[in-house]
């Protein structure tokens, strides 16, 4: 079961022409289904949250911005084991997986295996090691900068495994630039200004995303400000995986627009 | 161990001390009496007479038939039991265990209390022992069956004894008997060339006589009583070929996962040895982290490893051991075809851990601390399978519930991702113990917008030096958005060191 994403004012389609992707493009003209603050699905994924398995590419804004974590374990299967592929370099800058924090209390991951590789050569080896196993629920692997090894017949290698088994391949680049790749979806993911915290107003609320598409096969590219929904509204009693609208908690958009032009 | 079969079947069938039983056995022409119970031994019957015989002595006999496999493997467990004393055992005949008791003695507090020791230890299990010690393995043999004597060397132990004790076939020493040669000390009187001509060579009382006094050795060959599973493959020239070792390999795999299948075993680490012409030995190893015979899997885990083995001039052998087995049954697959998922997973992590080495490939495990690097640790997955058959037996790496007695969690969050080595930055904060304002990591400024804390985690005192610093976490976000988990090392004031240091530990996702 994934997790649901809602739109945050002040995201959506009101911000995307203006995004540093190809503005020409039809994609960015369309309008975004789904309102601000409702429950909103994925481009690419069904009403489950989860698309049809493919390997997906993942731009973090800054090897030290560690949001895209929180973006991507919200798309994984959490009931199947998840194998997390870690270059050694992207160990040493972005730090290694903490298994106490990948969960909201409540929604552990069942299985976790976790595997250190010295370059991005064994870790795409290990990556298609893993999606050739069908009972793995995602693969992501981690790779630092923009090594020789990671070319696109490598990425296609990839892609391919990905959906002939049927397991999600998430591959992260940490401090790289976006080259020839032949992953299905490419995003660029970069941490926004939190929620408010429903208590303290000083304290950092939910975790917020600016998660842009920039190119996708069978979806249209756009730029989105999402968060979770919140976990409260996952519980109810709605059928695992169902998707329902949430309000986008909060009253922030005042505050929040001062400190952007401030 | 004389009365071995009638002492066990008096223990299992619980019959009363006086009841008159003998255990029989087919012999070629009827019934033989194989062990008798000591009320029938009273009553006439004795071991080896016919079962006939035996009745018309004694109408009253029951007659049980032996259950001469169980006997065998009674022997061959207490022979494993009997390593407590030496690590040299070996299963002596039917009825007897034979130690290597060299260097052993003196650990029990010399022969004749190790004796003791032995004996002991049989009368609680029910079994009467007849324990000798003697220099060589023949005197042994003869103490232990015909002597009252517990220890003794050289000749004049064992001249008294009959030249049954020689330990040679019954016509060869009905022969000896004819001759008038009753005892050992006669037969030593006899010159030994009359001796040598007169017996074949196989079974002639002179070897036998020399091996009992220790001039022909007789080695204990304490061949492991339950030996691993082991394929064996030689071959007729050494082959330097730097493929020899896979084609080996294709060859020894069926042959090992045969003998798995015949013993119920599935390997859980596998051990490949190239034998070199120059003495010298290349191995290889694998592990699984689900017990498995799977000659497919087998071979595929350790068909990468044999390119690391040096031929150098040659390999002139192979074996293929399994070194640490499981009992695995024969499991049914499910209806919809192809294996558990469970399994799938295990078979995927063998094999990363064969080529990426089994410390890189991990599962996190919880340890009961509230420290974070110590809460959180890893494991080798082939060390252990997945969660649904493995069961944790110590209860400190079970997972921390981290939960006060409410219900509420007391970790509130964790950051996704945790450095190795926390990194130390230097912050603007308001002091002795406020909020932090800005901080720099990586030669970054970092602006704090929001933060929340502190999260209190004191030293664990019982763990660390005294000098241990407590720590107060902080969630930070800054003005991007990007959320850290930093701590102040220490207090202002603590004696614990000077000023307060601030590290960065993790990011949040």
């Amino acid at each position: 079961m994934a997790q649901g994403l809602s739109l945050v004012p002040g995201g959506g389609m009101a911000r995307g022409p203006e995004g540093a992707g190809d503005p020409g493009r039809a994609g960015f003209e369309q309008p975004v289904a789904g309102a601000i603050g409702e429950r909103w699905c994925l481009p690419g994924t069904d009403e489950s949250g989860m698309g049809s398995p493919t390997l997906a590419e993942l731009f973090a804004a800054s090897p030290r911005d560690g949001g895209w974590a929180g973006f991507l374990l919200g798309q994984v299967d959490a009931t199947r084991p998840l194998l997390w592929v870690q270059e050694r370099m992207a160990i040493l800058e972005g730090g290694r997986v903490h298994p106490p924090g990948l969960g909201t209390p409540g929604l552990g991951f069942t299985d976790l295996i976790h595997v250190e590789v010295r370059d991005a050569r064994a870790a795409l080896w290990a990556m298609e090691e893993g999606l050739r196993c069908a009972a793995i629920g995602a693969v992501i692997g981690e790779i630092w900068g923009n090594p020789a090894a990671l070319d696109f017949t490598a990425t296609r290698r990839l892609a391919v495994a990905a959906e002939r088994h049927g397991v999600a391949a998430w591959l992260v680049r940490l401090g790289g630039s976006a080259n020839l790749s032949g992953a299905r979806r490419r995003w660029r993911v970069a941490s926004g200004p939190s929620l408010a915290h429903p208590l303290n107003p000083r304290a950092p609320g939910a975790a917020v995303w600016e998660a842009e598409l920039f190119r996708a096969r069978g979806a249209a590219p756009g730029k989105w400000v999402i968060t979770h929904e919140p976990l409260s509204h996952q519980q109810g009693g709605l059928a695992a995986g169902g998707f329902h609208l949430v309000a986008a908690p909060g009253d922030r958009t005042l505050g929040q627009d001062q400190r952007r032009s401030g | 161990m004389p009365h071995l079969a009638i002492e066990r079947w008096a223990k299992i069938s619980g019959a009363p001390a006086d009841a008159r039983v003998a255990l029989v056995e087919e012999g070629p022409h009827g019934q033989l009496v194989g062990a008798v119970t000591a009320a029938a031994q009273a009553a006439g019957a004795r071991p080896g007479i016919r079962l006939t015989d035996a009745r018309a002595l004694d109408p009253g006999l029951i007659a049980v038939p032996a259950d001469g496999a169980g006997d065998r493997a009674l022997v061959e467990r207490l022979a494993r039991w009997a390593s407590r004393w030496s690590p040299l055992v070996e299963v002596d005949g039917a009825d007897g265990i034979r130690l290597d008791a060299s260097g052993v003695a003196h650990l029990f507090g010399g022969e004749a209390a190790l004796v003791a020791d032995i004996e002991a230890r049989f009368a609680v299990l029910g079994l009467t022992a007849q324990v000798a010690v003697a220099a060589t393995a023949g005197a042994a043999w003869g103490l232990a069956r015909f002597a009252r004597r517990q220890t003794g060397d050289g000749l004049e132990a064992v001249a008294p004894l009959p030249v049954a004790a020689l330990r040679l076939p019954a016509a060869v020493i009905r022969t000896l008997e004819r001759l008038g040669l009753k005892t050992i000390g006669a037969l030593v009187g006899v010159p030994r060339r009359s001796l040598a001509r007169r017996f074949r060579e196989a079974d002639n009382p002179l070897d036998a006589l020399d091996r009992m006094l220790g001039r022909l050795p007789e080695p204990l060959t304490a061949a492991p009583i339950d030996p691993p599973p082991r394929a064996l493959l030689r071959l007729a020239e050494p082959v330097a070929d730097p493929s020899a070792a896979r084609q080996a390999l294709a060859l020894l795999v069926p042959d090992l996962t045969r003998q798995l299948e015949a013993r119920r075993l599935g390997a859980r680490r596998l051990v490949l040895a190239g034998y070199r012409v120059d003495g010298e030995v290349q191995v290889a190893a694998a592990a699984c982290a689900i017990a498995t015979r799977e000659p497919k899997h087998l071979l595929r885990l350790l068909a990468d490893k044999t390119d690391t083995l040096d031929p150098g001039f040659g390999f002139d052998a192979f074996t293929l051991e399994a070194c640490l087995v499981e009992p695995l049954d024969p499991a049914q697959d499910g209806l919809v075809g192809g294996p558990p998922p469970a399994l799938e997973v295990a078979r995927l992590v063998d094999r990363l851990s064969v080529k990426l080495g089994a410390d890189k490939v991990r599962r996190p495990v919880g340890h009961a601390s509230h420290v974070p690097e110590r809460a959180s640790g890893w494991r080798a997955a082939v060390e252990q399978g997945p969660s649904l058959r493995a069961k944790r037996s110590n209860p400190a790496i079970a997972p921390l519930d981290c939960r006060a007695p409410s219900g509420l969690a007391m970790t509130a969050s964790r950051p996704q991702r945790l450095l190795d080595n926390p990194e130390a930055i230097a912050v603007i904060y308001a002091t002795p113990e406020g909020l932090p304002r800005r901080f720099v990591w990586r030669r970054l400024v970092h602006d704090v917008v929001r933060a929340e804390g502190p999260e209190r985690i004191a030293p664990e005192w019982w763990r660390e030096r005294g000098t241990a610093r407590l720590r107060d976490y902080y969630r930070v976000e800054d003005r991007e958005g990007r959320r850290f988990w930093i701590y102040r090392e220490g207090l202002f004031g603590d004696g614990r060191g000077g000023d307060p240091v601030w590290y960065l530990h993790g990011l949040f996702g």
